[in-house]
Parts: C-alpha cells; sequence; structure tokens
C-alpha cells in the first residue's frame, strides 16, 4: 500500500499528498475518495446495464429491444385509460338510464355530462360550430336563443342524434325551402326581400302596405310565419328576430330567396352512441340559450 | 569523450512510474466510538429525546375541527390538497406560508452557525440523532468501544453471530419504525395503522416504508459518518458560514501542549508541559474518528462529546476543564498570543498561568458581545420581520375567496331580441371547515339581468349559493344587457359575494363586453 507520508510530492500547508500535477505553482491535492463512493458508481453501471435488459433500450435495425418485463408506455397509457373509464362507469350508466330533464335536475348528473358533452364536442362539433360553439356564417351559432329545430333539452338531443337533412338517418330532420327564382319574378323577389330586411325593425314594417308583404304572405308565411317568427316543426328560420343565419342585408336575402342554401348535419346518434349524444345536448344546453 | 558527452541524461519520468502511483480511493477505517458522558452529552440525550419524541407522537395528535374536516392536528392531504396545522389550514395558493417558513429555516441556520457554529449539524440533525440511536443500540448489544473493538476482530463464532444479528436485527426495527411514522404525517393515522397491519394500506404507503426503512438502516447504521463527511452538502455550506467570532469546538493548545504522557515526570525533570496528557479519550468518544487536537477540520460536526470526555479527564486530574471547549477563533488567537508571547516563541503553557497555577486572568472567554455583531443582528432581524410578516399574513388572511373567468370565446352573444349576453365563470371558495350560504349579486351594470344555471334568484335580486366546507363552488353565470344600454363597449362591474352568516365579503370587478356601437 501507498504511504502518503513518505511520498515525494507532499503539499506543506495541508500536509496532504499532491498528484504531481501543478500549474503556475498551484498543485492538485489528492485526497482520496471513499472507495464506497466508486463502488456505488460501478453499481449504478451494472443497474443501468440491468435496467436495459428489463426495458426496452437498445436500438435495433427497424425496432429496439422490448425489454423482458414488457414494458410500454403505450400499454400504460390504455391501462390508465381503463381505469378512467371504469372510474366514470357508474356515472356513465346513470347518463343511460336518465332522460334530459332527469340528468340536468341532477346537479352531479348534470355537472359530469357537461363535462364530458364539451370534450366531446371539441372532437366532432367543433369544425363546424366553432371552438366556442359560437357558430359562422350558415353554421348556427348554439349560444344564443335563436333555434331552428327547438332549444328544449329534448328538441337538443334529437337534432343532434338525428342531425338535420342527414341522409343515413330515417327520422332526421328534413325541410327544403323552394329555389323561387323559379315561381317569383326578379321584382318581387327584391320587394319581398326588402320586407323581409325590414321585419327585425318592428310591427310597423309588417303592416300590409308594405310593398313586399303580400308576397310574402302567399309565398312564405306557412312555414316562416305570417310575422316571420318562423317554425321550429320544420326548421324555417325565424326571421323577424335580429340573429341572421345565412343573409345578412337585402342583396343576400334576395339571393337565399332565388335559389335556397340548406344547411347539413350528421346524425351523431349512431356514431357517438346513446350515452356522449346526451351529454352532447346538455353541453349545448349549458350553453345558456337552451329554452 | 565525444561521444559521452552526446548522451545526457534528461530529466524525466513516466508519469505512471511506481513511485508516482498514488490511491484515488480509500478504504473506509472504522470507527468505535466511546461512551461519553458529561453535561454535552446529557443534553444531547434531551435534544435526542424531543426531536424523536416530535417526529413519532404528533401525527398521533388529535384537533377537534368540527366534524367537516379532519381531526388529525398535522396532516398534509395529498388527495384533498391541504394542509392541516393545528388551527391553520392551508390551501395549495397559500403554500407562499410553506415557502416562507423555508426562507426563515434557512436564515435561522444562518443565524444558528454564525453564532454557534455547526449547532445543527452536532445536535439536531436527524444523521446525528439516528445515528446516536443506533450507537446506544450497538452499545447495549455489543458492549463499549474495547468490547466493540474486540468483537470486530474476533472469527466469527455462534457468539459474534448472534450479537451482530440482534443489533442488525433491533436497527432494522427502529428503521421500520421510522419509515412507518413518517407516513402518518400524510393520512389518519389510527386508521392507517390498522390498514398497514392488515394489509390494507395504499401501496405508496409500503413503498414509503421501505424506502425509508433502507435509507435509516443504511444512512444511520451502516454508512453513518460517511453520510456527514461525504455525503451531504451542509459541512461546505456552513464552512461558508462560519467566521471568526462564531463557536467551533476548539482543541485550546496554548495550554495543552506540549502534550505529554508522563507529565510528572516531564514536569519533575524540568521540562514545559502542557494540560493535555495525551489520553486520546477525545478521539475515542468522537464519533467521526478524527482527532480534534489537529485543528478545525471539515468532519468535526461540533457534537461537543470530546468536550466531554477531556473535561472527565481533566477533572481526574485537578486541572480546569475546558482544554477542549467552544471557543471563537478570536479568544483562541488572543490566548494562542499570550502562551506564545505575541507567536514570538514556542508555545509555553506557563505563560497563561499565574504564579500559583490558577490560568490567567487575561485570557479571554465566551462573551455575549461575540454573538452580537451587524451580521447575526441583520440575519436575527430579516428572520424575525419574515416571522412577523407570515403570522400577520395569517392572522388576516381571507377564509372566502373568489375567482371570476369571463367567456373569451366567444366574449358576448347577441341574443334574438337584440340584447348582449356575456357569460361568466364564478368559483366561489369556502376555505373554512363549516359550510356556508353566499349571496350573489352584481352592482354597477345598468339594466342587466343576471341568470346562475342552477339557482334560483331570491327577490331582492341576490342568489343564495351554499358552499360546502373547504371546497370550492363553481358557477355559470350569463349577464344579459339590453343593447345600447351604455355606451362603452367595455363596461366595468362588480360582482358582490357575501356571507350570509358571517362578516365577510369579497367583491370581484370583472368587465362586459359589447359589440360597440360600430356593429
Ligand atoms: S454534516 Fe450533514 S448529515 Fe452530518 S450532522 Fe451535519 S448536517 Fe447532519
Ligand atoms: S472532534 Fe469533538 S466535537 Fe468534533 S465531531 Fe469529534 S467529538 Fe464531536
Amino acid at each position: 500500500m501507498h504511504d502518503p507520508h513518505k511520498d515525494s510530492h507532499l503539499d506543506e500547508l495541508s500536509g496532504v499528498s499532491t498528484t504531481g500535477h501543478e500549474w503556475d505553482g498551484i498543485k492538485e491535492l489528492n485526497n482520496p475518495l471513499p472507495r464506497w463512493w466508486v463502488l456505488t458508481f460501478y453499481a449504478c453501471i451494472v443497474w443501468a446495464l440491468g435496467y436495459t435488459v428489463f426495458y426496452p433500450a437498445w436500438p435495433l435495425l427497424t425496432s429496439a429491444t422490448t425489454g423482458v418485463l414488457g414494458y410500454s408506455s403505450r400499454a400504460d397509457v390504455r391501462s390508465e385509460l381503463a381505469v378512467a373509464e371504469a372510474g366514470r362507469s357508474g356515472y356513465v350508466a346513470a347518463i343511460k338510464a336518465a332522460d334530459m330533464q332527469q340528468i340536468l335536475a341532477d346537479e352531479t348528473l348534470r355537472t359530469v355530462a357537461t363535462a364530458a358533452g364539451n370534450a366531446a364536442f371539441k372532437v366532432n362539433c367543433i369544425q363546424c360550430h366553432g371552438s366556442g360553439a359560437q357558430g359562422s356564417k350558415g353554421f348556427p351559432n348554439l349560444n344564443d336563443d335563436d333555434w331552428l329545430w327547438g332549444g328544449t333539452p329534448q328538441q337538443i338531443l334529437t337534432t343532434i342524434t338525428h342531425g338535420v337533412r342527414a341522409p343515413e338517418d330515417a327520422d332526421t330532420h328534413v325541410s327544403e325551402m323552394p329555389a323561387f327564382a323559379d315561381i317569383l319574378k326578379s321584382e318581387q323577389i327584391a320587394s319581398v326581400a326588402t320586407f323581409v330586411a325590414d321585419l327585425p325593425k318592428g310591427a310597423n314594417s309588417t303592416e300590409t302596405a308594405a310593398p313586399g308583404a303580400e308576397i310574402f304572405a302567399q309565398n312564405c308565411a306557412s312555414c316562416h310565419g305570417e310575422r316571420g317568427e318562423g317554425n321550429q316543426e320544420m326548421g324555417a328560420p325565424n326571421l323577424a328576430d335580429t340573429l341572421s343565419l345565412l343573409a345578412d342585408g337585402e342583396e343576400a336575402i334576395a339571393a337565399q330567396i332565388r335559389a335556397p342554401k340548406h344547411g347539413v348535419m350528421p346524425a351523431w346518434g349512431g356514431r357517438l352512441g346513446d350515452v356522449t349524444v346526451k351529454e352532447l345536448a346538455a353541453y349545448v344546453y349549458s350553453l345558456g340559450g337552451g329554452k | 569523450m565525444l561521444e559521452k558527452m552526446d548522451i545526457e541524461r534528461l530529466d524525466a519520468e513516466a508519469v505512471n512510474s511506481q513511485k508516482q502511483r498514488q490511491v484515488l480511493y480509500a478504504p473506509r477505517k472504522k470507527i468505535f466510538p466511546k461512551r461519553a458522558s458529561g453535561g454535552f452529552r446529557q443534553f444531547k440525550w434531551l435534544v435526542m429525546a424531543i426531536t424523536l419524541g416530535i417526529y413519532y407522537l404528533v401525527p398521533w395528535l388529535r384537533w377537534d375541527r368540527g366534524g367537516y374536516a379532519p381531526d388529525q392536528a398535522v396532516l398534509i392531504d395529498i388527495a384533498n390538497r391541504r394542509f392541516y396545522f393545528f388551527f391553520i389550514e392551508i390551501w395549495p395558493q397559500e403554500f407562499f406560508y410553506v415557502a416562507g417558513l423555508l426562507v426563515m429555516a434557512g436564515l435561522g441556520l444562518f443565524l444558528l452557525t454564525s453564532t454557534v457554529g455547526r449547532a445543527w449539524c452536532g445536535y439536531t440533525c436527524p444523521q446525528t440523532v439516528w445515528v446516536d440511536l443506533f450507537l446506544v443500540v450497538e452499545r447495549a448489544i455489543e458492549g463499549d468501544r474495547n468490547a466493540r473493538i474486540k468483537l470486530d476482530k474476533e472469527p466469527y463464532s455462534l457468539r459474534k453471530l448472534t450479537l451482530r444479528t440482534a443489533k442488525h436485527g433491533v436497527w432494522l426495527l427502529i428503521a421500520v419504525a421510522t419509515g412507518g411514522a413518517w407516513i402518518f404525517y400524510f393520512a389518519d393515522a389510527p386508521t392507517l395503522l390498522k390498514d398497514v397491519f392488515t394489509g390494507q394500506a395504499a401501496f405508496v404507503a409500503y413503498c414509503t416504508i421501505a424506502v425509508l426503512t433502507a435509507t435509516t438502516y443504511v444512512f444511520g447504521g451502516l454508512m453513518r459518518e460517511q453520510v456527514c463527511t461525504y455525503m451531504c452538502p451542509w459541512p461546505r455550506i456552513q464552512a461558508a458560514m462560519l467566521d471568526e467570532a462564531s463557536l467551533t469546538v476548539t482543541y485550546n493548545d496554548w495550554r495543552g501542549e506540549p502534550r505529554s504522557r508522563h507529565a510528572k515526570k516531564s514536569a519533575a525533570q524540568g521540562a514545559v508541559v502542557g494540560d493535555c496528557v495525551d489520553c486520546n479519550a477525545c478521539v475515542a468518544a468522537c464519533p467521526m474518528g478524527i482527532d480534534i487536537r489537529d485543528g478545525q477540520q471539515l468532519e468535526c460536526i461540533t457534537c461537543a462529546l470530546c468536550i466531554d470526555a477531556c473535561d472527565g479527564v481533566m477533572d481526574k486530574l485537578g486541572r480546569e476543564r475546558g482544554l477542549i471547549s467552544y471557543t471563537t477563533l478570536n479568544d483562541y488567537n488572543a490566548n494562542m498570543a499570550l502562551a506564545t508571547a505575541g507567536g514570538t516563541q514556542p508555545i509555553d503553557p506557563t505563560r497563561v498561568r499565574t504564579a500559583d497555577g490558577k490560568l490567567a486572568t487575561a485570557l479571554q472567554h465566551i462573551s455575549l458581545a461575540s454573538f452580537l455583531r451587524p451580521r447575526t443582528l441583520l440575519y436575527a432581524a430579516f428572520w424575525s420581520l419574515i416571522g412577523v410578516g407570515l403570522v400577520y399574513g395569517l392572522v388576516t388572511r381571507e377564509r372566502l375567496d373568489v375567482n371570476v373567468l369571463h367567456d373569451r370565446n366567444p366574449q358576448f352573444i347577441m341574443l334574438s331580441d337584440g340584447s348582449v349576453r356575456n357569460g361568466y365563470t364564478l368559483k366561489i371558495l369556502n376555505m373554512i371547515a363549516k359550510p356556508r350560504v353566499m349571496a350573489v349579486r352584481i352592482e354597477s351594470l345598468p339594466q342587466s339581468s343576471i341568470t346562475i344555471a342552477g339557482v334560483e334568484a331570491q327577490s331582492d335580486g341576490a342568489f343564495l349559493v351554499p358552499v360546502e366546507p373547504d371546497r370550492l363552488r363553481s358557477l355559470k353565470v350569463f349577464i344579459t344587457q339590453p343593447r345600447h344600454a351604455s355606451a362603452d363597449q367595455v363596461q366595468t362591474f362588480r360582482f358582490i359575494i357575501e356571507d350570509t352568516q358571517g362578516p365577510e365579503t369579497k367583491t370581484y370587478t370583472a368587465t362586459f363586453q359589447t359589440p360597440g356601437s360600430s356593429k
């Protein structure tokens, strides 16, 4: 064994042996590390090697070793999701069994359904209705109180379940506005457009004296109502309120009368299942516009 | 001749020559600390009893919180994100109290170290306390220093095996109890205790016990002084906190040197002898295995056991205690100057004694004044300032909190009758362990009407919202205002939330957005 006291390289001040390395008169002392320290270091290396045996580690040409424990982070996520799913199952069963009225009346169910509906909305609905459900031209804003097919929880549920003009669903909402370009002359269309554009301004504009009033009464009132208040049975929009879905201004209204555009919404019941559409309905209802 | 001159001997040496080769890793030297007795040992017993007592007993203290919150006095409720400390309950957003406590702990350590040196290490550090405890066990089973050294050298026999097994067995028991006590801070202790023994406790509880058992056993039983010397950062930090007026355990060589094993004989022969009889009692007692007579060193945790050991020897010899003592560098230097005639002579202990053999009055001793220096006073001032601030914050803190999130997407909604609606998420935090009913209303928004999902309005326009104890209640609030009720595109108004049974009221200023006059 080496005896530091017999060492030729001894630092005078500290009495500690030096490694013999010297830089501009500064010497490197050799205070030996404890042996267990370096053994710990080797143990860590062994541990690391063992780790690569038990867990996925070594890259191969096209894949990597999977490790004898068969661990994978994907499987981890899957099992965590399964646990979460199991945790939710009680609520899911309750929502399945309840109707909209019951769901909304129960504080817990409502909270759970609304949160789940929010998540489902973000995945399935925002493409058309927007991330805040604020809609855009041709796609209804679900926050407001203007409903094409009705705003009660049950009506909302029906619309989501069966869709609008959805070819895949026999019970879907269907209605079609004729193209009046073939029926009315263009001056008639212009005057009825003026009449419709003025409807939201109040009772005065619906006077029979207005030039478009008569045309409206004969051609439009059957669906949109005598005062343009709309009809949710047929998805006929309310023309008398201040909100418009497709057409703002006389020009645009006239264009819609000549060759109407119609929105389409898929029937979600078949795609997402019973529970999710109920959750979606609860969420849409929670946005504040529901009746 | 020419050839000979050509071959010059160069001054060179292989870097790995036998002469150059050195040990870079040293094996550990075994330490067998001898039992010390004296005032400091007594004090350390006391500190050990108090610290261990606190650690093991606190989770079992009960504190009545009226049935709505756990009745454990000190509880870190991770699942519900609450920290209970007797009458104080801390929510996660109030964690700054804990941060404040940590700052105080840091400053407290600075203060402690700059005045009394590494007192933390010597008396209260868990490492020190548990090593002390493990040493008690070792001594009880294997005997004191000499017996242990003998046993260690012995070849394995039935006796040695029995003793060793017994020792490690008791150590492991202590270690399990240590790990076991820890988990009780995180759940209801009586329930958890039952669960642990019936195998019902959470996996993480067993894991924690296992990990803490291992660390306690390895650090306290097997590694001991190695932890302090090689693993712990405190010795390095605390070395930087010491100055020449801090107390450190010091060998007073101004009265001890020249040491002599045969003091009487040497003195009779006329030689100068100091008080140190070189009995090595201080070395034998040292749990770090060092010789304090080599001077201040990193390894010394200032446990003061060498003081006790040396005082015992001095008592027997009829000399004054304090050959090894708590001393500041200032005092030491002054006394050293006295003994060496200002550093001009070798140490002569007769210089620090009067003619009749008493210690000279000129010697300097610990004085209160050395504690009071700008540095320590500043530490103390900051420490108290933070303490007072925390207490003030705690006493005046509110137990009702309100957050309002304005819907941003969309910011406002136009309704079919032309009015404008804004949505808000109102969060009411009832931070006490009692159910409360809050009255919610708004103020300063002309012509507005308010609805809250699931809550009916009262006749006076307020909404009565029950909030469960210690819970947050989130409400969806819709406020509607006729278009053009105000010329401002953004109006400011207030949510008022009032505790119906208590004095607390919270006001939150929010904004109401409209499309403005442009549209
Ligand atoms: S050196 Fe570190 S572990 Fe040792 S007694 Fe001091 S603080 Fe504790
Ligand atoms: S030298 Fe003395 S004070 Fe320092 S660790 Fe050893 S016994 Fe304790």
